[in-house]
């Protein structure tokens, strides 16, 4: 293994690690506001990235392109999923609420798979080769934009819980949902606002990552599982937290493919979620709960 | 004689005698529900007794069926012996992945990851593991085993009867379970578990039993599980959708009820039988159709009666099952 090898692997983790930030990102804000746990999020990337996929092959819009619209269309079926059926379980016990949506998830996945069927699809870019010679270092190209506009979602959605009156009314509903309440906020609406943003940032996360991976409906179960691990790992309803564990299991589960075997990465990043959960429960951004 | 009890020896003679009016197929399908109504028990007993959920029973289930078939293939150990090995193993897997979560204070949605995770780092381990055929299963050799009831050898007749004391050696502990000192402590964990410490009992302890009887209880139904198939796949057997597979009949049937996870598996195990047939009739991937129907069916229950069916059954029936 030489030193380059280990600097490639690990930048292809770190940008890896950015898009499944990005996704965790919806989990975690959804989470942080409305506290239901969204068992579902891998499912709804993984219809992103068939989304992403359809647009590709049908009408030749690029993924890139294809995440603005895909994300539109994913706010708008999150806010009427908060709005139908979710808002029903905001106060029911935590186990109703997981049952739904891992009955949700299991609906997802299987529909995918009798449209689908099995078998990974993949969108080949005109660019999806291309790579950037850093000395001896080779950085693909494509991953690298990816990555680039997971931060760029990320920032925007930053700002947008710092700076607009929307965001901020949203933050209150999260620090003390009884005073928020008492000052007049809609939280009925800003819950479905909050559970819309979450799966925006899924369903950009889906186009994103259909440029970098093939596609196929098993990946959903996975994906859950990835940014559950990433959202614990970076702190639960931390924004921030959510992107540093992308990153940081980007990275390990990229050293593991190449120290251990590839098949085995994923044993890696829950050896890390049990040492987290052991040591940090809050995670590494999270606030400590009383 | 009170009424539960008549209908309860009702439904046991019948069962008894079922098999003499079956053909081979119907029997396999009761096989089918006999086992989930067990597995249901089992899973109800954390998370319908103790308020423990675990979105990774799958973990025990496999385990119990590798660590038996290897006992068996490599050793010909009886699975009457191995069975012991099996719960011996699960139960030390439960106590340390317990002890993990009570000392650490690991609840809720952070418990049921939990479960998650190790029944996949189980997946990837016995993907690897040569010795039990890794990634491309597991299998006991039909041929010149035939009869030897001993080692659990026999066709659908003899797994009928197999599963089917099982199933209702399960109902029994069960029954005994939610009457005992500990059931009741585990209902005080269940619906408080501040308050059940305040009045002297030990959460971390109640917690605990329930997860290693749990365990003990599902290794068992991978023993049954592995010698009825006679075949174990990593990739299928420690699936997530195989622990989805286990809580469906409790959830159907009602969590925390004693009947509830037999009824749900009479329900919804020849339901998914006729489904699978309907679909392939009219040429629809069957095996997703079922999985959707399903999916479907866990949703509508969970928003109308998150308490299951068989509570209200219960009151129509006239039968009191203690108060759950």
């Amino acid at each position: 293994m030489t030193l380059p090898l280990v600097l490639e692997v690990l930048i292809q983790g770190m940008l890896t690690g950015l898009i499944y930030g990005l996704m965790a990102l919806g989990l975690s804000v959804i989470f942080g506001v409305v506290r239901v746990v969204n068992f579902a999020h891998g499912e709804f990337a993984v219809v992103g990235m068939y989304g992403a996929f359809i647009l590709f092959t049908t009408l030749k819009i690029d993924p890139f392109i294809a995440m603005a619209p895909l994300a539109a269309l994913f706010f708008v079926v999150g806010y009427g999923l908060q709005r139908s059926l979710v808002v029903h379980f905001i106060r029911r016990p935590d186990h109703e609420q997981f049952i739904l949506l891992v009955g949700l998830a299991i609906v997802m996945v299987n529909g995918l798979l009798m449209i689908f069927g099995p078998d990974a699809r993949h969108v080949d870019l005109p660019y999806s080769y291309d790579s950037w010679m850093l000395g001896p270092v080779l950085v693909d190209k494509v991953r690298a934009y990816a990555a680039l506009a997971a931060l760029g979602v990320a920032g925007a959605l930053f700002a947008f819980f710092r700076y607009t009156q929307t965001g901020l009314a949203i933050r209150a509903c999260a620090d003390n949902l009884t005073g928020a309440a008492v000052v007049g906020l809609d939280i009925d609406k800003l819950y479905a606002l909050t559970f819309g943003i979450g799966l925006a940032c899924v369903g950009a996360a889906g186009a994103l990552l259909v440029s970098i991976a093939d596609v196929t409906p098993m990946l959903a179960p996975a994906f859950t599982l990835l940014a559950f691990t990433i959202v614990i790992i970076g702190g639960l309803g931390s924004m921030g937290g959510a992107l540093l564990g992308g990153l940081v299991i980007g990275v390990a589960e990229a050293l593991a493919s190449i120290i251990i075997a590839p098949s085995m990465k994923t044993m890696v990043s829950f050896g890390l979620l049990v040492v987290i959960l052991a040591l940090r429960p809050q995670g590494l951004m999270g606030k400590r709960a009383a | 004689m009170r009424r539960e009890h008549f209908l309860l020896g009702l439904l046991a003679a019948v069962l008894l005698a079922l098999p003499l009016a079956l053909d081979r197929y119907q029997t396999s399908v009761l096989v089918l529900v006999f086992l989930a109504a067990y597995m249901g028990q089992a899973w109800n007993v954390m998370m319908g007794f103790a308020g423990l959920l675990s979105l990774g029973h799958a973990l025990y289930l496999g385990l119990g069926a590798y660590v038996s078939a290897a006992l068996f293939v490599h050793f010909g150990l009886s699975p009457l012996l191995g069975l012991f090995v099996a719960v011996l193993i699960c139960v030390g897997v439960a106590m340390a992945i317990g002890a993990l979560s009570f000392q650490f204070r690991i609840e809720g949605v952070y418990f049921a990851l939990l479960t998650i995770a190790f029944a996949e780092v189980a997946r990837i381990g016995f993907d690897h593991l040569k010795w039990t055929g890794g990634a491309g299963g597991f299998f006991l050799s039909v041929a010149g085993s035939q009869g030897q009831w001993w080692n659990l050898r026999g066709g659908p007749l003899f797994f009928y009867y197999v599963s089917l004391a099982m199933a209702a050696a399960a109902f029994a502990l069960c029954v005994a379970l939610r009457r005992s000192k500990l059931g009741y402590q585990w209902l005080a964990v269940r619906e408080d578990a501040e308050a059940a410490r305040a009045v002297g009992i030990d959460v971390t302890r109640a917690r605990m039993s329930a997860v290693v009887v749990s365990a003990a209880m599902s290794a068992l139904g991978g023993v049954a599980h592995v010698f009825y198939y006679n075949n174990v796949f990593s990739a299928q057997i420690f699936d997530m959708s195989r622990s989805i597979d286990i809580m469906l009949a409790p959830i159907i049937g009602g969590i925390g009820t004693l009947f509830g996870p037999i009824l749900g598996a009479f329900i919804l195990i020849p339901l998914g039988e006729a489904l699978i047939h309907a679909t392939q009739a009219l040429g629809i991937n069957a095996p997703g159709a079922k999985a959707v129907f399903f999916g479907l069916a866990l949703m509508i229950i969970i928003f109308l009666a998150p308490s299951g069916i068989w509570p209200s059954l219960r009151k129509r029936l006239g039968i009191g099952e203690g108060k759950p």
